[in-house]
């Protein structure tokens, strides 16, 4: 697999984990507001990841789509961070976990609007104006649950230090990352680190938490080295495929 | 032997009239009020080597339904005029709530939902009052958020502006 397929495919999967977990608030929200907005958001993360799988096997040439990469492929052959594959838990646990991502997404997407790749360029542009608007949404949630009550407050302050240590591994640069970078097709993850923080420490002081301290230990689901969390999650997303092969509506 | 007849890449400026009137009456699924060209979702159309009418198609929201259905939508309406049509996807430049043509946004408005107007509605489509809320950040379908008028107190539908 070549770099620039290896890459397309951790964003792709990164996306495609995240909007499957956010599918399973469909029904359970709070609130008939949160239930649209979380569907939503996993609907533009799904449709991102569409173009991205397409794209990527496009690339690599030997007849794999959309539906053989979501569906067909083991654990540890999904590249996602470890980030978005980590459960729900509750609502606040999902806005911290979406947070941090959107504000990493935007970041992400503003710098592949200018890949050499016109495609993911093209996907990313698209992204980038859906990204912020989950970035509206799930910080002005934080604020609201971080500057609450004292019980949403006590709680949002620990889904914050539980999820943290995760986003290590949104920063960390690995050959695939420097080899794509170098290519200019894709973006090194330790150069979005001083706008990522700027963006939350904006939020986390609106929200009157403080940052945590950095956790001195990274994930590596992105080179398919995951959490315990991820296979549950595969084997409710393939069970319908798996069982009935070649499926369509 | 005679050489087939070169197809023209470009429809001329009356078939162009022709097509863009087959297209105006194929309307957005969630939003029958608008038609794709309101939406400003047909970035081309030009006739390919096989002769078949390629229709360039601008996707809204990356993961909206209705992409799927407006795709056939087209090619369905085309085929009924008797064109062989073929669909293709314009990523580049991205879709936007810029793209609404200003009739589009009429149509919206009268439709009852407020066109896009910068991070709020400008007013209440019913009643025009500027003293509108937001009830969620998102609503029925990928494009829209849902708000309140505090003067007539209905709710209604916004646009989203990305």
């Amino acid at each position: 697999m070549t770099p620039q397929v290896l890459y397309i495919l951790r964003l792709a999967d990164t996306n495609l984990v995240l909007a499957q977990r956010l599918g399973e608030w469909v029904g359970h929200a709070p609130a008939l507001e949160e239930d649209l907005g979380v569907a939503n958001i996993a609907l533009d993360l799904l449709g991102q990841a569409r173009l991205l799988l397409a794209h990527a096997g496009r690339i690599e040439g030997g007849g794999r789509g959309e539906d053989e990469f979501a569906y067909l492929r083991e654990e540890s052959e999904y590249f996602n961070l470890t980030l978005v594959e980590q459960p729900n838990g509750d609502f606040g646990d999902t806005v911290m976990r979406q947070f941090l991502f959107d504000a990493w997404q935007c970041g992400v997407y503003e710098a592949l609007a200018h890949s050499q790749d016109a495609t993911l360029a093209a996907i990313a542009a698209k992204g980038l104006k859906e990204a912020a608007y989950h970035l509206r949404y799930s910080g002005g949630w934080l604020v609201r649950l971080g500057d609450g009550t004292p019980e949403s407050h006590a709680r949002v302050e620990r889904s914050l230090r539980e999820l943290w240590p995760f986003t290590n591994e949104l920063f960390d640069d690995d050959e695939t990352d420097r080899a794509v970078a170098a290519q200019g097709i894709g973006v090194l993850p330790s150069s979005l680190l001083p706008a990522w923080s700027a963006r939350v420490d904006e939020t986390l002081a609106r929200a009157t938490l403080a940052r945590p301290a950095p956790a001195s230990f990274a994930w590596y689901g992105k080179q398919g080295r995951h959490s315990e969390h991820l296979g549950y999650l595969l084997a409710e997303m393939q069970s319908l495929h798996r069982a009935h092969p070649g499926a369509a509506w | 032997m005679s050489a087939p007849d070169r197809v023209p890449s470009t429809p001329s400026p009356e078939l162009l009239a022709r097509l863009h009137g087959i297209l105006s009456q194929v309307a957005d699924p969630e939003i029958p009020v608008l038609s794709v060209l309101d939406l400003g979702l047909v970035r081309h159309l030009h006739f390919r080597d096989d002769g078949r009418l390629e229709v360039g198609i601008a996707p809204t929201y990356s993961g909206c339904p209705a992409n799927a259905v407006i795709k056939a939508d087209v090619l369905r309406a085309l085929a009924g005029a008797g064109f062989e049509a073929v669909a293709a996807d314009v990523l580049a430049p991205p879709w936007s709530s810029d793209w609404l043509s200003a009739e589009g946004r009429r149509k919206l408005e009268a439709f009852g939902i407020a066109p896009p107007a910068g991070s709020a509605p400008a007013a209440c489509p019913r009643c025009s009052s500027e003293r509108t809320t937001r009830i969620s950040e998102f609503g029925s379908t990928p494009c829209k958020a849902l708000y309140r008028c505090e003067a007539c107190l209905e709710p209604f539908d916004y646009f989203k502006c990305i």
